[in-house]
């Protein structure tokens, strides 16, 4: 039945914090928030945005590590939400990731080989010594390393970007179904950012695995997304295909953001100065009507009322949550 | 590719010299570092070693050497001064017993031999018993957290606060007789608030770092977290933590010695600083009796303290020399 | 040893020549920062680019005098207006810093005292430096600085949590320009921030360096960041400079290999190219190869690359290169290499 590889439905998360004097504040870090990634073919599913977006939140969410205030997340055909221990543990053989910092997600008590062995043990990933060696030589050849060069070091003896390819071979060898990449190559020096980028692409097409790229570089997402999710402030405000979102964005805060990207080349300036409003303005929480309202250049009355939802604009798939595109076609219903 | 023809006006030299890594640099493996230098083999940590080395070799090893039933009453003459020195009654010390006896007879480098390691058992018993309790307490507290983490906070909060030295006294005082082991307890009663908020506090940081994650990514149980992930990064620090308790249990046990609460049975170093005070040796100028204790028991702090520093020196980059 | 950019003429700000910082570590030195020289005129903005662990922010720390142990300054000149720093004591030093060579460090935003509010941070590096002010003053003065980087005026009672990272980042860059410094080095001082807020914080230091004609060295990685930002850009490889340019000269003909190889991996949003793998710095820093130090990675590398290492020179007006495949000849003709490439 499943088509979907995974499908999160209307999920919003919800953080109560509490202040001073036992005042509570809510911040919404997720707004019914809705996605799907088919299982075949496999794919790079960009999850764009800035900080505040709620696009770390939705990979904890999906790995299991923080539960949903409210909505599903269902992955093939079974919702997560509601998993015992066992179910977990199943889940996590089809589910991995990598993140952000190459050098926290190592123990360093530990060799690097530490990571593998710890996988293979909890999975029983191998039955004996040469079928664990010949595991990981392959899932390390894969990444473009050697065991003999790595695996007896210690993580502080590489380079962040041996570590990230290290992470990679890791969640590899498990051989998942999806890999969530937080973040994988932000805090990779820009020189090996390349070559991260490109074990991820031939993960998906050589090996099916599809990913959840969650970045807040634009450039990189071009350069491997197939589809693109950009948030603002735990909403989507555009969404489609990767190329027709970032070639032709529709939502102002994409608009903005696409521009606010430094083009590499010296005879092409910033047009303009934009000028931030106070911060309060910004970061509310159950806020109604549309969150990119205080900085929007064509903000109307109407935006106040209603978070906007998902029009189409431009190419099948390609949907802006904007009023702007309110006239263009009947509203996406999502079930 | 093809030549350029480019001109520079002036006819003055116009390029830019650099003199490239014509610099002679130290491309061996010498200079002022050499194999030796590892953080652990830190000046302050070996000679604390060799301290407490020596302190505890005099124990151990002394009782070879010489005959320690000198040690109890009447095995001795009376009062003799150290070898070189002329006590109040005008006799002189003798190399039979060199380091002099007191005024029971009693030999004192029999009774440094048999003292010395007593009080450092003390240290070490408290100490074992305070960080083992310090461990499993941290450990619940940081890792279950909610109510249980409340209780053994506030048990810990509160039990620092007491001041144990007084507590000690009243109880040791209740109890006619003393043996090592009980002092030792009832110093670790003491001991143990200190080492649980040490574990409690790393294990919460180190909860949260990417290391934990992925190993829960990889399917780990929370029991195989807490000791293959955690335990073995906490060591250093309970390494330092175990020498901070000891050095303040034997101050402790040495602290109730002195004032007569310590073992009766058995010599103490402590125990025969208060045997001198309360036959008034100092009046009778008798500084050997009172003397050559503190003296063993300086060196041994200073031992311990050296240990300590060199323990924070290598935790703590930072704290070492630049140039040693 | 004269480094003559025929556009400028006037005296630079800032020379370095030659500058070498060195680590100390158990198995020999690692070169760190080999033998650098560039200058810098005044309103000009240069931009130091380079990989993880090329040298250029540890030549900043050269520049400003804060190597610590185990570095160590092995050798060169840093002239700031006649001065040569490195023969100067801590107490001059210490009036040099902030008053004529500031820095903007990465991260800048954990440099601020969580305790003390925007204002009094901003008025202890003013006074620090000039005693005593009178309280008006002061304060209009404090409240200039923080309308020129654009903060909003309620900003001045605040304390660092309670402001935004861009909003944080704009302090320190306030604090920079307080005492109205010759010289600003900027390290990475945008990398820790989001795109949008990124673009506010650059187009604020450029709009306060054209105001102030303060001069600017901009260390970083983001191309795409250096192109809107540098005058004329300095391309380092290992602890050496490879390529000196004028921006526009530099993305459109890169002429050291190493440059090439870096214009080329720049990811871009206009069209999906195949990636580039690279490898990072291939040899040990702690011996470099004799000879050019890109050897080992260079498609272009010919035998004299091996033995003789190439001075940084003149091929063009402003633009110098350090590269066998560039040759001036005896009559002040530029011959330019055929050169097979290595794949």
């Amino acid at each position: 039945m499943s088509q979907m590889l995974l499908e999160i439905r209307n999920a919003t998360k919800v953080y109560t914090q509490r202040g001073m004097g036992g005042v509570k504040r809510e911040v919404v870090a997720l707004q019914d928030f809705n996605l799907s990634i088919p299982l075949k073919p496999a794919s790079i599913i960009t999850i764009a945005g800035e900080s505040g977006s709620g696009k770390t939140t939705l990979a904890q969410l999906v790995l299991g590590f923080i539960r949903l205030s409210s909505g599903q997340i269902i992955f093939d055909g079974q919702d997560i939400s509601n998993a015992d221990a066992r179910q977990i543990k199943d889940y996590r053989r089809q589910v991995q990731a990598v993140f952000q910092d190459p050098f926290g997600v190592y123990n360093p008590f530990y060799r690097v080989e530490h990571v593998f062995d710890t996988v293979i043990k909890n999975f029983k990933l191998a039955s004996n010594k040469t079928e664990r060696r010949e595991m990981i030589e392959d899932a390390l050849n894969v990444v473009g390393l050697y065991g003999g060069d790595v695996l007896r070091k210690y993580p502080h003896q590489l380079s962040g970007g041996q570590r990230q390819r290290i992470m990679m071979a890791r969640a590899y060898m498990i051989k998942p179904k999806l890999i969530v990449a937080d973040e994988p190559v932000s805090m990779v020096d820009a020189s090996l950012r390349a070559s991260i980028l490109d074990v991820m692409m031939r993960l998906k097409e050589e090996s099916g695995i599809s990913f959840l790229y969650i970045t807040h570089d634009l450039s990189t997402a071009y350069q491997i997304g197939d589809q693109i999710y950009i948030l603002y402030q735990g909403g989507i405000a555009e969404k489609g295909n990767t190329i027709d979102v970032i070639d032709k964005p529709h939502h102002p805060y994409v608009q903005l953001l696409v521009d606010s990207v430094p083009v590499p080349d010296p005879d092409v300036k910033w047009q303009g100065e934009i000028v931030l409003p106070p911060e309060e303005e910004m970061r509310s929480s159950v806020h109604s009507g549309c969150r990119f309202y205080p900085r929007c250049p064509h903000r109307m009355d109407r935006c106040l009322e209603a978070q906007p939802p998902l029009y189409e604009v431009g190419d099948v798939g390609h949907q802006a949550s904007c009023y702007l595109y309110a006239e263009n076609a009947v509203a996406e219903k999502i079930k | 590719m093809t030549t350029t023809d480019v001109r520079h006006d002036p006819p003055i030299d116009t390029t830019l010299e650099v003199a490239q890594a014509e610099i002679p640099y130290k491309a061996k493996r010498m200079g002022r570092f050499n194999r030796w230098d590892t953080p652990w083999l830190n000046s302050k940590l070996l000679a604390g070693v060799a301290i407490i080395s020596a302190v505890l070799l005099i124990g151990l090893l002394g009782r070879l050497f010489w005959n320690t039933d000198l040690a109890y009453t009447a095995s001795s003459p009376l009062n003799l001064p150290p070898v070189g020195f002329v006590n109040s009654r005008g006799v002189e010390g003798t190399w039979a017993h060199p380091l002099g006896t007191e005024n029971s007879g009693r030999d004192m480098l029999a009774l440094l031999i048999v003292g010395a390691p007593n009080s450092f058992l003390v240290g070490v018993i408290a100490a074992g018993i305070g960080m083992s309790l310090g461990i499993f307490l941290g450990f619940s507290a940081g890792f279950i957290g909610g109510k249980v983490d409340d209780v053994i906070r506030l048990l810990s909060d509160v039990t620092i606060t007491i001041p144990s030295l007084m507590v000690l006294i009243v109880i040791q005082s209740l109890i006619r007789q003393v043996e090592i082991s009980t002092m030792a307890l009832l110093i670790a009663m003491f001991a143990w608030p200190s080492p649980t908020r040490l574990i409690r506090a790393q294990v919460l940081s180190m909860k949260e770092s990417g290391y934990v994650q992925m190993a829960k990514l990889s399917g780990s149980s929370t029991f195989s977290i807490m000791f293959r992930e955690i335990m073995p990064n906490l060591t250093p620090y309970l390494f330092a933590s175990f020498i901070g308790n000891a050095t303040g249990a034997i101050l402790t046990a040495v602290g109730l010695e002195s004032l007569g609460l310590g073992p009766q049975r058995v010599p103490t170093l402590g125990g025969t600083v208060y045997d001198a005070i309360s036959a008034a040796a100092l009046l009778r100028n008798m500084w050997w009796w009172w003397g050559m204790p503190t003296l063993l028991l300086a060196f041994m702090f200073i031992g311990l303290l050296l240990i300590n520093l060199g323990f924070d020196e290598i935790a703590n980059p930072r704290l070492r020399q630049s140039s040693q | 040893m004269i480094d003559s950019t025929p556009q400028r003429t006037d005296a630079p700000v800032l020379t370095v020549r030659d500058l070498c910082v060195y680590y100390e570590t158990p198995k020999g030195d690692v070169l760190a920062v080999n033998g650098i020289s560039f200058n810098l005129y005044k309103g000009e903005t240069l931009g130091l680019v380079g990989e993880s662990g090329c040298g250029k922010s540890t030549a900043a720390m050269g520049i400003l005098q804060l190597v610590t142990p185990p570095g160590r300054i092995a050798g060169g000149e840093v002239i700031l207006e006649d001065r040569n720093l490195l023969g100067l004591n801590e107490k001059a030093l210490r009036s040099i810093r902030w008053a004529k060579l500031a820095l903007i460090p990465q991260g800048a935003m954990n440099s601020l005292n969580p305790t003390m509010r925007v204002s009094n941070q901003i008025k202890d590096v003013i006074t620090a430096h000039e005693g005593r002010q009178d309280v008006a003053r002061l304060r209009t003065r404090v409240m200039e600085l923080l309308t020129m980087v654009g903060l909003p005026g309620r900003v001045y009672d605040l304390y660092p949590h309670e402001l935004s990272g861009g909003m944080k980042q704009r302090v320190c860059i306030a604090m920079a320009i307080a005492l109205n410094p010759a010289v600003i080095i900027a390290d990475e001082s945008t990398s820790a921030l989001d795109v949008v807020v990124q673009r506010i914080v650059a187009q604020t230091m450029l709009k306060v360096k054209q105001m102030l004609g303060v001069s600017m060295i901009m260390i970083g990685h983001d191309m795409g960041l250096m192109a809107q930002m540098v005058d004329r850009i300095a391309v380092m490889y290992a602890g050496k400079i490879v390529e000196i340019a004028p921006v526009r000269s530099l993305f459109s003909v890169p002429k050291h290999p190493y440059s090439q190889m870096l214009i080329e991996s720049v990811p871009s949003l206009k069209e999906r190219k195949a990636l580039k793998v690279t490898e990072g710095i291939t040899h040990d820093p702690r011996n470099p190869p004799p000879g050019c130090i890109f050897q080992l990675r260079c498609p272009f590398v010919m035998d004299k690359c091996r033995t003789v290492a190439p001075p940084l020179q003149d091929i063009l007006p402003g633009h110098q290169v350090a590269c066998h495949l560039y040759e001036t000849s005896p009559d002040g003709r530029l011959h330019v290499a055929d050169a097979v490439g290595n794949p």
